[in-house]
Order: structure tokens, then C-alpha cells, then sequence
């Protein structure tokens, strides 16, 4: 028996590990900087109470959601029930088996790095659909459906606002990507600023496909109280809780690495190259989580049919027509990658 | 047995598996989920291929727009099974016959097909096969892209020619109308003395 690759295969775990605790542990300060800067904007004090400034909060979270009872409904679809909440953490964590973190740091470098981004953010709607449906309850099924909708629609954008930046960087290997960004203007040759039209139009559509607010009208308290996640509780609750600010997170590092410079320093000479590149990216990747969390504390939500309007007869055309243009800009001025 | 001949047997398997409890299973949304399931398999055999990119692009079509828009069907419709299964008996026989005309074609054509001798699958060069396909789509057959194109068009403007009604006396939001209110007409300041009201 040839036993050669059992090495790779136990360097794969452990980088997998790696990435997945620095994930996790990222995600539970990214809850508690959500609820202290939400807190922040009204004028409240947050979480304060479990550890120093209530830096523990999000684990002691944890620990009371594992500890209830989980309470399945007697109408619902058992397997299908429990099979949501899975899917929708798994497919969040899964999409960081290509995020580059520093140059070559990442768990697989594949050549289609960005398409699988995007099918497997693409995937994260069966969550929703899923839990909405299996509860057999009226509430979480009109959310489900609302969900679907929006989540698909948005995606049409991003889509688009990927190819751009595709055309601009001629590969889909996310660190050719950066490495395309890396021009001697520093942070002025990141995409954000040539493309930047889409970089808004990805930045909202961004906050649309993870519904958040203004556009989180999957869980509307008013009108649908939870949302798909009414029959929920306890760890299944919580890890569609998690699913949801780990593709938060997905969606922010994706915004650093296609409009700011992934793991490049902004400042292109010495002192700021020392610095080392996974510090950029932690930094650039809570910049934009600030932005996300802001959003949520200073926008009034949307109208169904205002968010549809948004997504279909302003962001599409706009996008469609910019693929076109950052297009015939490259072949007619000759600016175009590698292609 | 190499590792990827292993990944092969998993996918292959599981693939198989779930294609069958698409027809086995009783409820539908079992079956739509059941075929999302082969749906990924499928891309996982497409990776082994090496070719990453059609595996992406399965996900993306098929299982991300296509089976969510399918699985959104299925969950509005109110099936009775008990309807279904009564009506089941009468259809048989000719099911059967389409059943064994297709299977009998899969056999001729499966039967009949051989590689041709040149055929075998040219050496990989440095493109990846992002750029091979492209290139090859938008050259070589760059008439009958567009002419799917045009067809999948047409496909759609009929999909909403037949579904769009526009009912009259219904009040719609005009979208333009309201974003060109503004304060002064929105909103009124009144000054109202104490104690009276207005």
C-alpha cells in the first residue's frame, strides 16, 4: 500500500482547523462589535456584563444556546428540520477553503476560486427555503419564499460586478486577483477606485443576499416576527445564527479581496510593507464589517417592492452596462490583463 | 485503490443513490432535494475530470438558480397523494412502453459508441480550462453561442409575454412620484398653543 499521501492529507486537516477556529473565533467578536457599535449609534451601552466590556458575550451565548432544549414542532419535517440549520453553517464555513488570507495562505488555491464563492454563496438560499418550508408553519414558509426571491435576485448583480473585476484582473484565482491590485499607487490601484460604481453596487447587493438590514425582510420582526427561523431554537437556532454572520464575514472578505487589495498594504513603501500582509486583511476585512454594521444602525428598512425595484431595474441595468463598458475600455485601450 | 479513484466510487455512488430516491420518494420536496444532492455529486465527478470550471458552473446554474426556482414550484403546489396514486394503474402500460423505447435507445447508443482513435483528450497546454473553453466558445463556435442566445431570448420574452397581466383600476406605487416628494409638501409644522390642541 502506498501510504504517501496520508502527510499532505494531515497538513489539509490542520490548516482546515486553522482557518475554521480563526473563522469562528473572528465571527463570535463580529456579533459582539455588531451589537456594541449597534448599541453605540442609539446611544446604549450593549453588551457589558459577561467578561471585561462584555467581551465574552458571544460565548456565553453559545454555551446557553447548546444547553436548551431544541423543540422540534409536531408538524414539521423532522429530517428536513434538522438538515437546514446544517446546511447553511456548512456551506458558510466551507466557502473560506479559498479565501486567501496572505499571499499563498490559503487552504486550497484553486483556479476557479471566485466561481466557487459564488456557487456556494449561491447555495446558502436552500438553508432558508429549507427551515421555512420543513417548519409547516405559516410565518417561517412566507419568509422562505420572500428569501428565495431576494436572494436570487441579488445574486444576478454580483454576478455581474464579479465579471468586472474578472476582466480588470483577467483570472479567477482569487490571489491573482490581489496580485493584480498590486500596482505602485498603492491603495489608489485597488479596484475601489476605477470600479467604483460597482464597488457600491456590490457593497449593497452584499447586504441584500446576506439579509441584513435595511434589506433583512427574510426576518422582518414586525410583520414575519422571526422569519424561516420561527420554529427554531436552541443549537439549531444557533447555527443558522451563525451560518448567517460567518457568510456576513464571507461577504466582507470577498469585498476586500475584489475592491481593496486583499492582503497588500495600502501605503506601497517600507515601514507599511513590514507590517504583515494578514494584518491588512484582518484590518480591511473589520473595515468593511464596520460599514455593514453601521448600515444596520442607521437605515430604515425597505418595502418589498422597493427592494425588488432596487435589484432589478436599477442594479442590473447599471451592471449590465458597465461589464460592457469596462469591456470595450480594455480592449480598446489596451489596459487588459494577462488575456 | 489512489485517492481520487476512491472520490470517484463516493461521488459515483452517492450519485446513484439519490437519482433513484428522486423517483423513490414519496414527497416531492424530498425528490427536489434529492436531485440537488446528484446535481453536486455530478460537480464532484466533473472536478475529478479536472474540469473545475463546468463543475462551478453546474453549481451555479443548476443547483443555485435552476433547482431553487424548481424546489419553489414544488413547495406552492398542493399535492395530494392520494390523487396521484389512484390515477397510477392507468397509466402503467404506456409508461411502461416509453420506459423500454428509452431503454433500448440507451443500450443502441451506449452499445454503438467508440472513441474515436485520435480522440484521446489532448495533452493539457498552460491554459487553464477557463480560457480553453473560452476560447473555443467564442471563436470556433461563436455562431451557435449566439444562436442559443437567441433562442433562450426568445424563451423568455414568451415565458413573460404569457405571464404578464396588467389588470386595469388597480393603484400602483409609481416609485418616481414618491421620490420626488420632498419635505415641504411631506411634511406640515404645526404650531399648536397649549392646553387647546388643534
Amino acid at each position: 500500500m502506498d501510504f504517501s499521501w496520508v502527510i499532505p492529507l494531515l497538513i489539509i486537516l490542520a490548516k482546515t482547523l486553522a482557518v475554521l477556529v480563526a473563522v469562528l473565533i473572528y465571527v463570535a467578536y463580529a456579533i459582539y462589535a455588531d451589537r456594541k457599535i449597534w448599541a453605540a449609534v442609539q446611544m446604549r451601552r450593549g453588551p457589558n456584563v459577561v467578561g471585561p466590556w462584555g467581551l465574552l458575550q458571544s460565548f456565553a451565548d453559545m454555551l446557553k444556546f447548546i444547553f436548551k432544549e431544541p423543540v422540534i414542532p409536531a408538524g414539521a419535517n423532522k429530517g428536513v428540520f434538522l438538515l437546514a440549520p446544517f446546511v447553511t453553517a456548512l456551506l458558510a464555513l466551507a466557502a473560506w477553503a479559498v479565501v486567501p488570507i496572505n499571499e499563498d495562505w490559503a487552504v486550497a488555491n484553486i483556479n476557479v476560486g471566485i466561481l466557487y464563492i459564488f456557487a456556494i454563496s449561491s447555495l446558502g438560499v436552500y438553508g432558508v427555503i429549507m427551515g421555512g418550508w420543513a417548519s409547516n408553519s405559516k410565518y417561517p414558509f412566507l419568509s422562505a419564499l420572500r428569501s428565495a426571491a431576494q436572494m436570487v435576485s441579488y445574486e444576478v448583480s454580483i454576478g455581474f460586478v464579479i465579471i468586472t473585476v474578472l476582466l480588470c484582473a483577467g483570472s479567477l484565482n482569487l490571489q491573482d486577483i490581489v496580485k493584480a491590485q498590486d500596482t505602485k499607487y498603492g491603495m489608489l490601484g485597488w479596484y475601489w477606485l476605477p470600479l467604483f460604481p460597482m464597488f457600491i453596487i456590490f457593497f449593497i447587493s452584499a447586504l441584500a443576499e446576506t439579509n441584513r438590514p435595511p434589506f433583512d425582510l427574510v426576518e422582518a420582526e414586525s410583520e414575519l416576527v422571526a422569519g424561516f427561523m420561527v420554529e427554531y431554537s436552541s443549537s439549531p437556532y444557533m447555527l443558522f445564527m451563525l451560518g448567517e454572520y460567518v457568510a456576513i464575514v464571507t461577504m466582507c472578505a470577498l469585498t476586500t479581496i475584489l475592491f481593496l487589495g486583499g492582503w497588500l498594504s495600502p501605503i506601497p513603501f517600507a515601514p507599511f510593507t513590514w507590517v504583515p500582509g494578514v494584518v491588512w486583511f484582518v484590518l480591511k476585512v473589520s473595515f468593511v464589517f464596520f460599514m455593514f454594521a453601521m448600515v444596520k444602525a442607521f437605515v430604515p428598512r425597505y418595502r418589498y417592492d422597493q427592494l425588488m425595484r432596487l435589484g432589478w431595474k436599477v442594479f442590473l441595468p447599471i451592471s449590465l452596462f458597465m461589464v460592457v463598458l469596462v469591456a470595450a475600455v480594455l480592449q480598446f485601450t489596451g489596459w487588459g490583463g494577462r488575456i | 485503490m489512489s485517492v481520487a479513484a476512491a472520490f470517484f466510487y463516493l461521488f459515483s455512488a452517492v450519485m446513484i443513490a439519490s437519482a433513484f430516491m428522486v423517483i423513490a420518494a414519496r414527497n416531492p420536496v424530498h425528490s427536489v432535494l434529492f436531485l440537488i444532492l446528484a446535481f453536486v455529486n455530478a460537480s464532484g465527478l466533473f472536478i475529478l475530470l479536472g474540469a473545475e470550471f463546468l463543475a462551478m458552473i453546474l453549481v451555479v446554474v443548476y443547483v443555485g438558480a435552476v433547482a431553487v426556482l424548481f424546489l419553489f414550484v414544488v413547495m406552492m403546489l398542493d399535492v395530494d397523494f392520494a390523487v396521484l396514486k389512484k390515477g397510477m394503474l392507468q397509466y402503467a402500460p404506456v409508461a411502461a412502453i416509453i420506459g423500454v423505447i428509452v431503454v433500448i435507445e440507451l443500450a443502441l447508443v451506449v452499445g454503438g459508441w467508440t472513441a474515436k482513435p485520435g480522440a484521446a483528450p489532448k495533452a493539457a497546454s498552460n491554459l487553464s480550462n477557463t480560457e480553453a473553453l473560452g476560447r473555443v466558445l467564442y471563436t470556433q463556435y461563436a455562431y451557435f453561442f449566439q444562436a442559443a442566445g437567441m433562442i433562450l431570448l426568445t424563451a423568455m420574452i414568451g415565458a413573460i409575454v404569457l405571464t404578464l397581466h396588467h389588470k386595469p383600476g388597480v393603484k400602483r406605487q409609481v416609485i418616481a412620484d414618491q421620490n420626488a416628494r420632498d419635505r415641504k409638501e411631506a411634511v406640515e409644522l404645526k404650531k399648536v398653543p397649549s392646553r387647546t390642541g388643534i
